[in-house]
């Protein structure tokens, strides 16, 4: 067993997801057998071989540095669950 | 002209608009009657847009009586995925955290689209966030496989397949991660390309694991492929990796004679780790390939060892990727968000579980596990390291052959409900396609044969970087030689004078 379901909670926790009692069980178990089976890359030989991270090498694309036109306040706020004042609205995050 | 319009192919169509023996208004009635035929059971589409269909297509007809000089494709209909933003157009990934979501701009296919004068009908079904590889992931629900509506159609683009599989849709644009075009054409029995890695832009396609996303088309036949992949390539500078080299004219590709042209059965796309694909796909790909060779082709057996590994590969990249990219959905910005919460930390957790399904979640927490301190090395860095290790393969084996050839998926078309309970055999349902995706190559999915119980088969041409015009050149000559692509779904029968939806295992 890899992951505890204590791991498997804090893992939810980082990736903002809130778990229940029975999704904690099951992801635990289906966790740990796909960890299992990634086991196999272990076997691999890849010293000096680099990783590859994309599938075509670019590297820093620029543009000029010119003001282009975005969305308007209205367009950017327009699917917004709660707003306030042309900005998103959150629950307190500072007491 | 004894076919039905929803029956023909969009180059037929295009001859007919062209010579204005059919208008497009005329056509997208054509369709929405088709579609209210039979998309009660095979759920294809998550929305309609008939009105912007039927004004999209007044203004083709208009200009085309003023004697305009229209693109090949002005009046096609066409459904998109729902992972493409539509301005004004709900647009909703296949998930209730994007429920009422209507973006403020098209992504730029779409644009693409419109000014070619495709005539949009509606938003297609697919996996939530395009994870899966049946539809079945959907939070809508699942499509239905147009050959056996107890099967399923394929994904994540399976709505797009089966809208064109069943006549609902001319064309369709799907997106292919690690075999979401390719796997659901196989299983619907039509063509479904993905190109190069950056051949077209991803600006405005919901983003699931970035460095293998790629939009591509599903379509009847060849030809239409190529007319597609005309209005679709092309740089774009709001997509950092689109590429920018030259687009040609696609068409020119569509010959017959393959002589000279060097192709390569990949071995272990017949069978992933000593586990051979399905007796009667393996049969029908392997007549393809002496089909080719009777085309003029040179054949051989080719191995790449390292695909041995591409499962776990990809199922370390991909959800890492996307646990980075899927933390916007947050209440914040869009979408959905929780009705109470007492503090910040606990909106986003409970808007990400109210609005994720099962098999998001389950992806979230993998690459967030990956890409946690102290696992990084040991998972995302090695799964790194192989998939470069599985490009070297691809490179060494492109230096003796033209074209890799296998199936797309080792299996026909699976039962609803047969593997939701088992990710890891879902998963495998995508072993022939995500090497593809993991080297950045371009993809083809054609009509190779049928199984004995009537479901289609793919055969799956592979090209280099940028190769996408030998692949043209030798799925046109094999469809031009066979006549797989005529063969029609019929999902609804009149059996004694009832309408009956088509099952085979009933």
């Amino acid at each position: 067993m890899r992951l505890t379901p204590e791991e498997v909670e804090h893992v939810a926790l980082l990736g903002r997801l809130k778990l229940t009692e029975d999704e904690r069980a099951r992801f635990t178990t289906q966790l740990n057998s796909i960890l299992e089976y990634f086991e196999q890359l272990q076997q691999i030989d890849t010293t000096d071989v680099p990783p590859m991270s994309h599938a075509v090498e670019i590297t820093n694309v620029f543009r000029e540095d010119e003001p282009q036109a975005s969305l308007s306040p209205e367009e950017a706020l327009q699917n917004a669950p709660d707003q306030a004042r042309d900005c998103f609205q959150v629950p307190r995050v500072i007491e | 002209m004894s076919a039905p319009l929803h029956d023909l192919t969009a180059h037929e169509l295009s001859d007919l608009l062209r010579r204005k023996e059919l208008s497009a208004r005329a056509l997208v009635a054509a369709m929405y009657a088709r579609i209210a035929e039979v998309d009660c059971d095979l759920h294809s589409y998550l929305l309609f847009t008939r009105d912007e269909a039927e004004q999209q297509a007044a203004e083709v007809d208009e200009r085309r009586a003023r004697g305009s000089d229209l693109p090949p494709l002005a009046g096609i209909p066409l459904a998109l995925k729902d992972i493409f933003c539509t301005q004004g157009i709900e647009t909703t990934c296949g998930s209730k955290i994007l429920a009422g979501f209507v973006p403020p701009y098209d992504a730029h296919v779409v644009e693409r689209c419109r000014a070619n004068g495709l005539v949009l009908l509606g938003k297609t079904n697919m996996d939530e966030f395009a994870m899966g590889s049946s539809t079945e992931n959907s939070s809508r629900g699942p499509s239905r496989n147009p050959w056996d509506l107890e099967k399923v159609p394929g994904g994540s683009s399976g709505g797009s397949a089966a809208a064109v599989a069943a006549s609902e849709a001319i064309v369709a644009l799907g997106t292919d991660t690690g075999g979401s075009i390719r796997q659901p054409a196989s299983l619907c029995g039509i063509v479904g390309m993905k190109p190069t890695y950056g051949r077209i832009s991803r600006y405005g396609v919901i983003a699931y694991a970035s460095s293998l996303d790629q939009v591509g088309p599903l379509v009847k036949e060849v030809r239409d492929c190529a007319l597609m992949l005309n209005v679709l390539c092309g740089h774009d500078a709001r997509d950092a990796t689109s590429l920018d080299s030259p687009t040609p004219d696609y068409t020119q590709s569509l010959t017959t004679d393959l002589k000279g042209l060097r192709v390569g059965l990949v071995r272990e796309f017949m069978e992933y780790q000593g586990v051979g694909v399905d007796a009667e796909v393996g049969g029908a790909v392997r007549a393809a390939v002496d089909k080719l060779q009777e085309l003029g082709a040179e054949c051989e057996e080719v191995s790449l060892p390292n695909l041995n590994y591409s499962i776990p590969v990809y199922y370390i990249i991909a959800p890492a990727e996307a646990s980075s990219n899927l933390a916007r959905y947050d209440g914040v910005q869009y979408g959905h968000r929780t009705a109470t919460a007492d503090d910040i930390i606990e909106m986003y957790t409970k808007t990400r579980d109210e609005g994720f399904g099962a098999e998001v979640k389950r992806r979230i927490m993998l690459g967030t596990y990956a890409l946690s301190a102290g696992y990084y090395d040991a998972y995302y860095i090695k799964a790194g390291q192989v998939r470069t290790l599985i490009r070297r393969d691809f490179d060494r084996a492109f230096a003796r052959c033209d074209l890799l050839v296998g199936p797309v998926s080792p299996t026909v078309a699976f039962g609803l409900g047969e593997k939701t309970d088992d990710p890891v055999s879902m998963y495998l349902s995508d072993v022939c396609t995500i090497p593809v995706n993991l080297a950045g190559l371009p993809g083809m999915s054609i009509p190779c044969g049928f199984s004995s119980d009537g479901l289609p088969i793919g055969l799956h041409l592979v090209g280099k970087t940028l190769g996408e015009e030998t692949i043209l050149r030798a799925a046109y000559a094999y469809e031009q030689s066979t006549d797989w692509h005529r063969r029609q779904a019929h999902p609804i029968q009149e059996v004694d004078g009832r309408r009956r939806a088509v099952s085979r295992a009933l």
